[in-house]
């Protein structure tokens, strides 16, 4: 059976499904404790935390096993791409609306804060820390450091591409390099991004709905830059391991187009956080 | 299943033909008083006859498939299984229905929203869980809870014929002038709703909605709350009073000169057993509902007052407590005035098994505010 | 736990399989799971009906007899909760699970891992959600939709909600992902888009609408959770916020969150209808059609939950013509299914009697939802018991109740035996009276004008309320019934062939009854 590839692959019975609803449940029983002043929360929360880590590493530890033995057929790679495809369309839905809250607030509701005199003097400008504020709100121009972020993000795409073509070459330096480049950028964004979060002149809690968009949208994205270079550094180990070939290297554009989609939010977020 | 039982679900049974003795059921929309009330009325029963009509053809069809087209008759099943032409008239004959639906709808919608030329406004926000109505242009002011008392609602007493629709204040507008309401809330979301009027409007904290509406006949109407507000959701009715225009005029005074008397009252000094008792009635009304009447709260949610930190240490900390609020509690001081400030203090501090031996005089508490 | 993984890779096909307690928890299989989400469903089914038994014990009559109104609060609010993510959804994925790689030739999930974890979150989930019932504070009492700024009071059990829903919207799409790419990649060769079986394109739309629209929710409750504990003020109007947000990104998830407990049932009843007519279904690229307008719609239908919030007019206009324009595709799903019956030779065992109950019984709460469509209207009976009648039409009589036709439809396939005929009708003329007893009068007290979501109401409303209450007892004694006769069918019964209905068609009747653990390991050829 393990080397017959001529019908689909169907994994044997597996625990890390459970151990997964185990991880999650510690992680969110102790996090709802500990948000609510419970002092063993946090250490529930860690634990889970612990266990989740090893069920990244153990489960998929498992599917390059599975891939490396060439259980996997071209069916099999395509399932991978169409979930790989509609996984992250379920992640655009996600900033979908935390960008919809943002066009909301700015176009519909302040008007209506303003027109309701509930504060009689409020203006509906933005940025905004909301009616309720005592201070003018100083928001993050764009042509600073978001701007240098900007060309940070195009380039390291354009060094994954870079990488890419050196796969389809089966040219390993190339490929070696451009991974490094571009992890290397990844880097570098999330430092200037920490960087400008503590030059910032306002805040997530204190600083109202300005405050509280700004940071769930970007940090959000920071998330997924972090979650991509991590996964970057996964696919160099790979690469290095000699994992792919210029056929067979799905794991490989599975990151890269998970790549660019953090890239085009980040695109969106210039335009709509930083700039209009 | 004893006898007792039987007898029991047997008398439940019989009670569902009886029991309209002090309330009549009612199988549709209640009685228009508004002309938006009106056309809302005429629209549902239009879109219902259209829906019966619809209902009557379609089903009418289908169970005399049922009934003829079984195979224990005999029936041969056809094998058909499409006609382009029966889909295209099956889906253009509802777009039709729509639009004939739509086009009453669409003129009454535009007249909803019409609060221009009003000739009077009231401003009306929800509190948890009691209204508060501002008359803009007179300067009267006030807060309107319900009334039925607590007895009926535990059945210890007979529930009387307005259980649960009755208030201590109701809201009072002239018959045939164009009043428009402006709605607010200061806690969580409330909706305020008259049947009769057609009026139904979220009231969403830190946002101004308006509706309007023009009374034509005198009379008392009833409503509720329409969005859940907590606890005590099913707790604060809106009462409408419409009457006459000499009527209202007169009422206008009355409610003047009340309010007159109470900020007097806010001036002079007060004695602490005078307060104490003028307390127990603010406490009742407000406070009893989250902290019990005895004080013992609904922990850990409601706190109790009986031995309470902020109750029984210093007086200020206390103050600020029911001027401003803190999460679930809401802030009194647009609800209460002075001296029913002053006096629920001063219960709370001396009463509920707390005996501070202090209290607070409403010029004080006029003065923190 | 590698090396178990690794010992079982060629564990599947003739080699057995694995036996225990470890065949459930480890599974792999298509038809484990989809029992799992099955039984799943059906415990959460009767706990979140126990709480709605509660609910009915106190309006029976007015006053306050049993409940204090915050318990009364958490009832209602966990009943919808668990009734719509522990019952509805979790059934639905079951028969997605069952049925859809035997429908299409497939050998089994394209990721029969991933397939067991959606199942097994669904376990953390269930377990906050109820813990939270016991935490400090009870659980939350401000209604399944969770409005904020009132949920921003809520204690502890608001936490444990949001999370909760966090993983089951993670178990959601990993579900749909894994059963998107089942449908789009594992069809056997020659079953081309347009010749699925109609619950093959139903589970395919609604697995993109979960897709597309769990998300979303996450991002509200993720707002609702920073707006709690990290400062931030989404919903509040003194920080620059709207609590109506909200209300706005809560039902963009929410409409098509409706369709997706609605359409699996289209294609469940599509299915049944034409094998008890003996009969190929009527219309069928109009069904598919109707059914992807139905989808799309669904993303632009969402303010009109919201009329009363106070838009401005053209918001008003935009959200009542759109939501009307709903009904067309529906109408053309209901004369379709009617045509199909037409000239049939119609046989009336529970699937069908249950199917003909769901065509009537939704078609009532289509028309309650045109009416609330009517903007006018709708103001006049908003959060009010006419709504609760409204969404009970078409969640009870409509998605339960095709369940209830699917579960006797496909029990011979999935337990080797005949389920007993007469005490299915029994279920099913139990089922169908009780339920009217106890829905069909609320359209009159929301009509009258009592509000939802109170423990008490004035005394015009206690017939009306009684005849509800003694209804859904006798609805909810009906249902273990139901568990009888499933469990009766399990352990034994009269043989059932590989199909034992003379008109069903489909690839899932070519395969002997119990359906044997792996099917279709050699892709079948469609003609």
């Amino acid at each position: 059976m393990s080397q017959n590839t001529k019908n689909y692959y169907l994994p044997g019975a597996s625990f890390w499904p459970l151990i997964a609803s185990i991880a999650l449940f510690l992680m969110a029983a102790g996090f709802s404790m500990s948000l609510n002043d419970m002092a063993i929360g946090t250490s529930i929360l860690i634990a889970g935390g612990v266990v989740f880590a090893y069920l990244l590493f153990g489960w998929f530890a498992d599917v390059v096993k599975e891939s490396v033995s060439g259980f996997y057929n071209k069916q099999v790679d395509a399932s991978f791409r169409w979930s790989m495809g509609w996984f992250i369309f379920s992640e655009v839905m996600f900033f979908a609306s935390f960008f919809g809250a943002l066009f909301y607030i700015r176009n519909v509701s302040l008007d209506w804060i303003e027109a309701g005199k509930v504060w009689p003097d409020f203006v509906a400008v933005w940025p905004t820390a909301g009616p309720a504020a005592t201070e003018a709100l100083v928001g993050m121009g764009p042509w600073g450091l978001p701007a240098i972020n900007t060309v940070i993000l195009l380039i390291s795409g354009a060094t994954l591409t870079y990488a890419h073509w050196g796969l389809m070459k089966d040219n390993r330096k190339q490929t070696i390099i451009g991974l490094l480049l571009t992890i290397a950028l990844g880097v570098i964004f999330l430092y200037l991004q920490v960087h400008e979060y503590a030059e910032a002149a306002f805040t997530m809690a204190g600083s109202g709905i300005y405050g509280s968009t700004f940071y769930l949208l970007t940090g959000f994205h920071g998330l997924h830059v972090t979650m991509g270079t991590i996964m970057l550094a996964v696919i160099l180990f790979r690469i290095m391991k000699g994992h792919f070939d210029s056929h067979n290297h799905f794991g490989f554009e599975a990151v890269a187009w998970y790549w660019h989609f953090v890239d085009v939010v980040w695109l969106l977020l210039f335009i709509f956080v930083y700039w209009l | 299943m004893n006898k007792r039982t039987i007898l029991s679900l047997g008398a439940a049974f019989l009670s569902l033909f009886t029991i309209n003795s002090h309330a009549d059921y009612a199988l549709n929309l209640k009685t228009p008083a508004t002309e938006i009330a009106s056309q809302i009325y005429d629209l549902h029963m239009l879109i219902l006859w259209v829906c019966v009509a619809i209902f009557i053809v379609v089903f009418g069809l289908m169970f005399y498939s049922i009934v003829k087209h079984r195979k224990s008759v005999g029936h041969k099943a056809a094998q058909f299984h499409e006609h382009h032409w029966l889909e295209i008239i099956w889906t253009i004959i509802p777009v039709v229905i729509l639009v004939v639906m739509a086009y009453p709808a669409t003129k009454t919608i535009l007249a909803m929203k019409d609060t221009a030329a009003a000739d009077m406004s009231i401003k009306i926000t929800g509190y948890q869980w009691k209204w508060g109505y501002d008359y803009l242009d007179q300067n009267v002011k006030f807060i309107s809870t319900l009334s039925t008392p607590q007895d009926q609602i535990h059945n210890k007493e007979e529930k009387g014929e307005n259980y649960l629709l009755e208030v201590d204040n109701p809201m009072v507008v002239p018959v045939g002038q164009k009043v428009r309401l402006l709605i607010t809330a200061a806690d969580v979301i409330h909706a305020w709703w008259i049947p009769e009027f057609g009026v139904k409007q979220d009231a969403i904290p830190g946002f101004m909605k308006e509706a309007w509406i023009r009374v034509e006949k005198p009379g008392t109407y009833r409503g509720q709350c329409a969005e859940l507000c907590g606890k005590e959701h099913g707790y604060m009715p809106i009462v409408v009073e419409a009457m006459e225009q000499a009527d209202y005029d007169a009422w206008v005074v009355a409610q003047q000169d009340a309010s007159a008397a109470a900020s007097a009252g806010a001036d002079k000094e007060w004695a602490q057993d005078d307060l104490i008792t003028a307390g127990k009635a603010v406490y009742e009304k407000n406070c009893s509902v989250c902290h019990g009447a005895t004080g013992a709260g609904i922990p850990p949610a409601f706190p109790a007052m009986t031995g309470s930190a902020v109750v029984t240490g210093p007086i200020e900390t206390h103050l600020d407590m029911i001027l401003n609020g803190k999460n679930i509690m809401p802030a009194w001081k647009a609800v209460l005035n002075d001296v029913d400030i002053a006096a629920v203090i001063a219960y709370e501090r001396n009463a509920l098994g707390n005996s501070t031996g202090d209290s607070i005089q409403p010029s004080a508490v006029k003065a923190a505010r | 736990m590698s090396t178990t993984t690794a010992t079982h890779h060629d564990d599947h096909g003739d080699h057995g399989h694995p036996t225990g307690i470890m065949r459930w928890v480890a599974s792999t299989n298509h038809k484990d799971i989809g029992t799992l989400y099955l039984w799943f469903s059906f415990f959460m089914f009767l706990f979140a009906g126990a709480m709605a038994l509660g609910i009915r014990a106190e309006l029976f009559q007015p006053g306050l007899q049993f409940l204090e109104p915050e318990q009364f609060n958490r009832l209602t609010t966990l009943h919808g909760l668990i009734m719509i993510f522990g019952a509805i959804m979790p059934a639905f994925v079951g028969f997605a699970n069952w049925m859809v790689p035997m429908m299409i030739g497939a050998p089994d999930m394209a990721f029969p891992r991933l397939n067991n974890m959606s199942f097994w979150l669904l376990i953390p989930a269930a377990l906050l959600l109820i813990g939270s019932i016991f935490v400090p504070g009870g659980a939350i009492a401000g209604g399944w939709t969770m409005y904020p700024p009132l949920s921003i009071q809520q204690g502890m059990a608001m936490d444990m909600t949001i999370f909760a829903i966090h993983i089951l919207g993670i178990s959601s799409i990993v579900g749909s992902i894994n059963i998107i790419t089942t449908i789009l990649n594992l069809r056997a060769p020659g079953m081309g888009l347009m010749k699925m079986p109609l619950f093959i394109w139903t589970w395919l739309i609604t697995a993109f609408l979960l897709i597309a629209s769990m998300p979303i929710l996450a991002g509200a409750i993720t707002m609702m959770l920073t707006d709690r504990h990290f400062g931030t003020s989404f919903f509040d109007a003194a920080g620059g916020g709207d609590p109506v947000l909200f209300q706005h990104v809560f039902w963009f998830f929410g409409h098509p969150e409706v369709y997706i407990m609605i359409l699996p049932a289209f294609g469940i009843v599509s299915t049944i209808i034409p094998a008890f007519a003996r009969k190929p279904l009527f219309g069928y690229a109009s069904m598919v059609y109707a059914t992807s307008a139905i989808a799309l719609l669904s993303f632009v239908v969402w303010a009109h939950h919201m009329f009363t919030t106070g838009m401005p007019v053209a918001g008003q206009l935009f959200f009542m013509y759109s939501t009307m324009l709903i009904s067309i595709p529906t109408g053309v799903k209901v004369f379709n299914w009617i045509a199909t019956m037409w000239r049939g030779s119609m046989t009336f065992e529970t699937p069908m009697l249950f199917s003909i109950a769901f065509v009537f019984l939704f078609t009532l709460g289509g028309f309650s939802g045109l009416v609330l469509a009517i903007l006018p209207v709708d103001i006049q009976l908003q959060d009010t018991y006419y709504v609760v009648a409204h969404f009970h039409y078409v969640l009870f009589s409509g998605a339960a109740m095709s369940i209830m036709a699917g579960v006797y439809y496909w029990l011979p396939k999935w337990t080797g035996h005949m389920y007993d005929e007469t005490l299915g009708k029994w279920h099913f003329w139990l089922t169908t009276i009780a339920f009217n007893i106890t829905f069909f009068p609320m359209h009159f007290t929301g009509l009258a004008g009592m509000p939802r979501r109170v423990p008490d109401y004035a005394l015009q409303f206690a017939e009306f309320n009684m005849i509800s209450s003694l209804g859904a007892f006798a609805l909810g004694i009906s249902q273990l019934l139901f568990l009888y006769v499933v469990i009766k069918c399990i352990r034994g019964g009269e043989k059932a062939a590989a199909n034992p209905w003379e008109g069903a068609e489909g690839l899932e009747w070519t395969v002997p009854s119990p359906a044997p653990f792996h099917t279709f390991e050699t892709p079948p050829t469609v003609k």
